[in-house]
């Protein structure tokens, strides 16, 4: 008998509390806008914040909500802005697509440290004394902060500097953020010329730290027939906009500085 | 005036002598894994302390009206686990549909309390310690103020651990423990105390 009033008694809340619950699901449920839901899951997910927002949901809600661009998601480039564009019903955009770029070419055959560096293997620990090991002040660490804040692994070491395979790249920039020397930009993944150092030093000095150094001689500067390169604080630096890959400042650069596929 | 003083004692000793964390070791797992972040152990300690108030406001009615007078004192466990899970999915419903700011930044951590031991164990201590209903309301106040504290603590601790070089066999999970249980003993210091201060 008491076992059944046992039974009787924990039935009767559970009923009365799954009750409630419907009920409470039923009634309360809050709409959710069926775009924010869409444009969410046509996002990659990765919650970079390359467009500038907090993550995919932040993003979704401002394309379903406010109007933004559709064309924002540098890692699901093309495919996802299309199908954003056909979600909200807008027209395509095309999406800029950028890769992660190291300006430093400073290997171990270029350039020797100043001093030995025994402590904590991360860039920030060793910039933090004397602006790192290296001669120059602007160059790549090389202990792989930038490594490590990849989400995709494109990032590794070689000769103790850091570079990017623009195939795996998908441009999130949080490497970007993490290199302390800010040595790291986002260039346009149809770039072809690359300034690879960093140098802001004169020429002299620059060249005395590392053999691979901008001296910022100004030579691409006047040998660019579209005018795509500036040199400013005696470093060159290449307008993407303008540039026509055309290789000319690879060819007159002195030290060899700038690349080219 | 001695009822307010059993009431302070009541709210200190479950904040530093009882701590359900430290020294009673219930809700461990939140502890260990939502600590790593400190905007994320105050968001979770913020949590425990509203549900386990409001566990304790349902519950305490439910073991004295219903419960006592039928005899069904054995089926304790069961009804809480029962009610403090559906209490917390009712308020979630709630949430989300009046205020969804608090919602918003309560976030996951409403559905990771519902089977929280911390939150059954401090109904059923309520319940075993024979409080009356605003000793049990503040014994769970202090109960969760003390597992916000130990949050806090542990995620500033954490925060310091990560900084350093930890031997590689000791790196991840071993030194976390061993770290915990050293806050744990720190907080048996705390014994005695709070009698000593306000019972005199």
């Amino acid at each position: 008998m008491e076992i059944l009033l046992a039974f009787l008694i924990v039935f009767a809340i559970g009923l009365i509390l799954a009750v409630i619950l419907t009920l409470a699901a039923h009634f309360m449920r809050v709409e959710e806008n069926e775009l924010v839901k869409n444009v969410r899951c046509a996002l990659p997910g990765v919650n970079c914040g390359a467009c500038g927002y907090a993550g995919c949901d932040e993003y979704a809600k401002a394309v379903a909500e406010n109007g933004e661009n559709t064309n924002l998601c540098i890692p699901g480039s093309d495919c996802v802005a299309k199908e954003i564009a056909k979600i909200m019903g807008t027209e395509y955009k095309d999406v800029k697509e950028l890769v992660a770029f190291v300006n430093c070419n400073g290997n171990c055959d270029a350039t020797t440290s100043k001093a030995h560096y025994d402590g904590q293997m991360t860039c920030r620990a060793a910039n933090l004394v004397y602006g790192g090991p290296g001669k120059c002040r602007f160059g790549c660490l090389g202990c792989g902060d930038c490594v490590r804040a990849c989400p995709t692994g494109a990032i590794y070491l070689n000769n103790g500097i850091a570079h990017v395979n623009p195939d795996i790249c998908i441009g999130c920039g949080l490497c970007v953020s993490d290199c302390p020397k800010n040595i790291i930009s986002l260039v346009p993944q149809t770039a072809k010329v690359w300034v690879m150092c960093s140098s802001q030093d004169r020429g002299a000095v620059a060249l005395k730290n590392c053999k691979n150094a901008c001296i910022g001689c100004k030579k691409c500067e006047n040998a660019c027939p579209s005018g795509a390169i500036k040199v400013e604080n005696n470093l060159a630096r290449i307008d993407y906009d303008l540039c026509t890959a055309c290789g000319i400042c690879v060819d007159v650069c002195p030290t060899k500085c700038i690349h080219r596929i | 005036m001695e009822n307010f003083k059993t009431l302070i004692i009541i709210l200190m000793s479950s904040v530093l002598v009882n701590n359900y964390v430290l020294s009673r070791f219930l809700g461990i797992c939140p502890f260990l894994g939502v600590s790593k972040k400190l905007n994320q152990a105050v968001g979770m300690g913020i949590s425990v302390i509203f549900v386990m108030l409001l566990a304790s406001a349902v519950t305490w009615p439910i073991q004295y009206y219903i419960l006592d007078t039928l005899g069904l004192g054995y089926m304790q466990n069961l009804l809480f686990i029962l009610i403090i899970a559906s209490l917390v999915q009712f308020v979630e419903i709630v949430l989300k549909k009046f205020i969804p700011s608090l919602h918003k930044s309560l976030g996951v951590y409403l559905p990771l309390i519902t089977t929280n031991c911390a939150v059954l164990g401090v109904t059923i201590n309520n319940i075993n310690d024979k409080y009356t209903f605003t000793e049990s309301m503040v014994s769970s106040l202090g109960c969760g103020l003390g597992f916000l504290l130990a949050m806090v603590l542990f995620s500033g601790i954490r925060s310091k651990i990560e900084e350093s070089e930890i031997p590689q066999s000791f790196r991840g999970l071993p030194v976390t423990l061993i770290a915990a249980s050293f806050v744990s003993l720190a907080f048996f210091g705390f014994g005695s105390i709070v009698e000593n201060l306000i019972g005199g």
